[in-house]
């Protein structure tokens, strides 16, 4: 985790300055932070997935598949209806669910691997997505629904996004102490003071930051009382994905579902003798990604303020690419949800990084998937010392 | 006189056209230890797996107490009293000691919740008690020795106080101190009246400590005997030759048996 952060930092400094400056504005730091928070709640949800040994390559295509349900049913039939926006987003959500127990069952109670089932998905459902407006583009979408994009009118402001900071800080803080008080009670040894109080004060000043900058970027669309623009501050998608984030950390630590995810990967026998209902519980986490995929959805056709059947395409791979950058494991049984956030936000920067530079998309696929293979090459060394 | 604790009879498994265990039948009373014994796909995992609960189906009928039980999950076996040590111990690598106790029952707190708190306690309270020694109960199991990882297996059984104990190779992997450890272990739970189904390769743990040996020869029960009846010989016939000693007219011809 602190290494992939090192290599966060180290490829946003490159960039700031092969760019000139340009990276690190806050103006390309917002779209950069709303850009990522879609595939960072798919690769969230990757985590899950590929922790119980599966994979799901269909995440892009129903990406595409539920944002354009959620846009026509929202456009077409729920126009004028008081709180539309919300009945489409739950129509889509909806689909997500019964796509998941599809997969699900397939992979669960069928056996068939992940692969082809979500394989055959990425076809399907991109499809699927064309023939739900037969491959018409929706918009204007709702004015409510375009909040969830970000942008001047989705975006916290100044007050507000000190407040989410401050909650932040003191969440990190009472986290730290606690870990470190539960570990004095059961254990001997425990991490240096010290440590944790880098850990504390790293992770404030960065949240502090991130606010900073989010808040210096001016919003031009909302003014203040002399006619100067406010500051934009936190995105919208920004504050979804830190529910995803929270909501994710809390079932793979605090739940039952969490803990048999991680049996299951670490030993699938092992989890079936325990009594683990392991179809049932693969089934659980293809439902899980599909709601994922409507969530993303929603972010994403809302900041385009449009519904197009070619949306996410590549986000089942860059999803994937962010949780094992992230530290997951492809064998299996180890990874975790911020570290897939931090691999996510290293996959997007590259990417918005070289739309800077003008690099052709043709070279930014390239590198992309040259940087996938460094990432995966570590994961095999390190699982290769740890079997050893 | 009180009813055994496990009566098995008639018991039968099928794997496609092999009959893994054919028509055999065995008990087992409280405070004693049962050796099963018998070649690799003699049926003896097969068995102990039958009354473990992993069979979604199986043939004969199993007692537990006098009282007929089906035992068609893990869940049902657990709930008999009936715990299972296997093998290669089937634990989770990647998690710790308190994660693979609670494995499947996990203690919660009155929101749903996992109580890792209690759970990290009480798995410190019970592996004291077995292995003194260990302490590192929040490192992930991969990290522990062989001994180590026995203790959590163990102590998973111990902790839901089964009166039941199935240990497949329970000795297997272990060195020759903590092989005595396991077998005071064994001793120990013996006198506080639980019965234990041991299956073994190595003849000198079963005379160690089982009462009474079952052995099986390509699915079907060649005999029980009482260890003290015996001689190692004896139960060596048993197993190369499949007949039940006294019946034995001359010593086997090495040469026939099984590879």
């Amino acid at each position: 985790m602190v290494s992939m952060l090192l290599a966060l930092l180290a490829i946003w400094i490159a960039l700031e300055l092969l760019t000139h400056g340009l990276f690190l504005s806050p103006r390309n730091l917002y779209n950069l932070s709303v850009q990522a928070s879609a595939i960072a709640v798919i690769s969230c949800g990757m985590v899950f997935v590929i922790v119980a040994r599966q994979i799901d390559l269909s995440v892009g295509s129903l990406l595409a598949f539920t944002g354009m349900l959620t846009t026509f049913v929202q456009v077409n039939w729920l126009d004028g209806t008081p709180a539309g926006w919300l009945i489409s987003i739950a129509i889509g959500i909806a689909a997500g669910v019964v796509v998941g127990l599809f997969q699900g069952w397939w992979v669960g109670y069928r056996g068939l691997p992940a692969l082809i089932v979500t394989l055959a998905g990425f076809l399907i459902y991109r499809g699927a997505a064309f023939l739900v407006a037969d491959g018409q583009t929706i918009a204007p979408l709702d004015e409510t629904y375009q909040v969830l994009g970000g942008g001047p009118a989705g975006s916290l402001g100044v007050r507000a996004s000190w407040a989410v900071g401050a909650v932040g800080c003191a969440w990190l803080g009472w986290q730290v102490w606690s870990t470190r008080r539960e570990r004095a009670k059961y254990t001997a040894d425990r991490a240096p003071a010290w440590l944790d109080v880098v850990k504390v004060v790293a992770g404030a000043a960065a949240i502090l930051g991130f606010v900073a900058v989010m808040v210096s970027y001016p919003n031009r669309v909302e003014l203040d009382a002399d006619g100067e623009p406010t500051g934009m501050g936190i995105g919208t998608p920004v504050l979804i994905l830190i529910g995803v984030v929270v909501v994710l950390s809390f079932l793979a630590h605090r739940t039952r579902f969490g803990r048999y995810v991680f049996a299951f990967g670490g030993n699938p026998e092992a989890a079936t003798l325990a009594g683990v209902h392991t179809r049932w519980l693969v089934v659980k986490i293809f439902v899980m990604m599909g709601i994922l995929s409507a969530i993303a959805a929603v972010i994403t056709t809302a900041r385009l303020n449009a519904g197009a059947n070619s949306i996410g395409q590549l986000a089942e791979l860059y999803a994937i690419s962010g949780a094992v950058i992230g530290g997951t494991s492809l064998a299996g049984g180890v990874g975790s949800v911020p570290g897939a956030v931090v691999g996510a936000l290293v996959i997007q920067s590259l990417d918005n990084g070289m739309v800077l530079l003008d690099v052709a998309n043709a070279r930014r696929q390239i590198l992309i998937g040259l940087v996938l293979i460094a990432a995966v090459w570590f994961d095999v060394a390190y699982t290769r010392r740890q079997t050893r | 006189m009180t009813a055994p604790l496990v009566e098995m009879i008639g018991m039968h498994k099928r794997f496609g056209a092999v009959h893994a265990v054919d028509d055999v039948s065995c008990e087992l009373h409280a405070g004693e230890v049962v050796g099963l014994l018998g070649h690799n796909g003699a049926g003896k995992t097969t068995l102990m797996k039958m009354l473990a609960g992993v069979y979604p189906e199986y043939g004969g009928t199993i007692k537990v107490r006098g009282g007929k039980v089906v035992l068609v999950s893990p869940r049902d076996a657990q709930r008999a009293g009936i715990e299972t040590i296997y093998q290669h111990l089937a634990l989770a690598d990647n998690l710790d000691a308190a994660a693979n106790l609670f494995l499947g029952r996990e203690l919660r707190t009155r929101w749903g919740t996992l109580d890792t708190h209690r759970m990290a306690h009480e798995t410190g309270k019970i592996i004291q008690r077995i292995n003194p020694s260990f302490t590192h109960i929040h490192l992930p199991v991969r990290a522990l020795s062989g001994g180590q990882r026995q203790t959590v297996a163990i102590a998973r059984a111990l902790y839901f106080e089964a009166r039941i104990l199935i240990m497949d190779e329970p000795t297997a992997a272990l060195g020759p101190g903590e092989t005595r450890m396991v077998k005071q272990i064994i001793t120990g739970l013996k006198r506080e009246g639980i019965g234990i189904f041991l299956v073994s390769h190595e003849l000198r743990d079963v005379f160690d400590v089982c009462d009474r040996v079952v052995v099986l020869k390509n699915g079907k029960l060649v005999g029980t005997t009482r260890v003290s009846d015996v001689t190692e010989d004896d139960i060596l016939g048993m197993i190369i030759s499949g007949k039940r000693p006294g019946v034995r007219a001359e010593t086997p011809e090495p040469s026939t048996a099984p590879a």
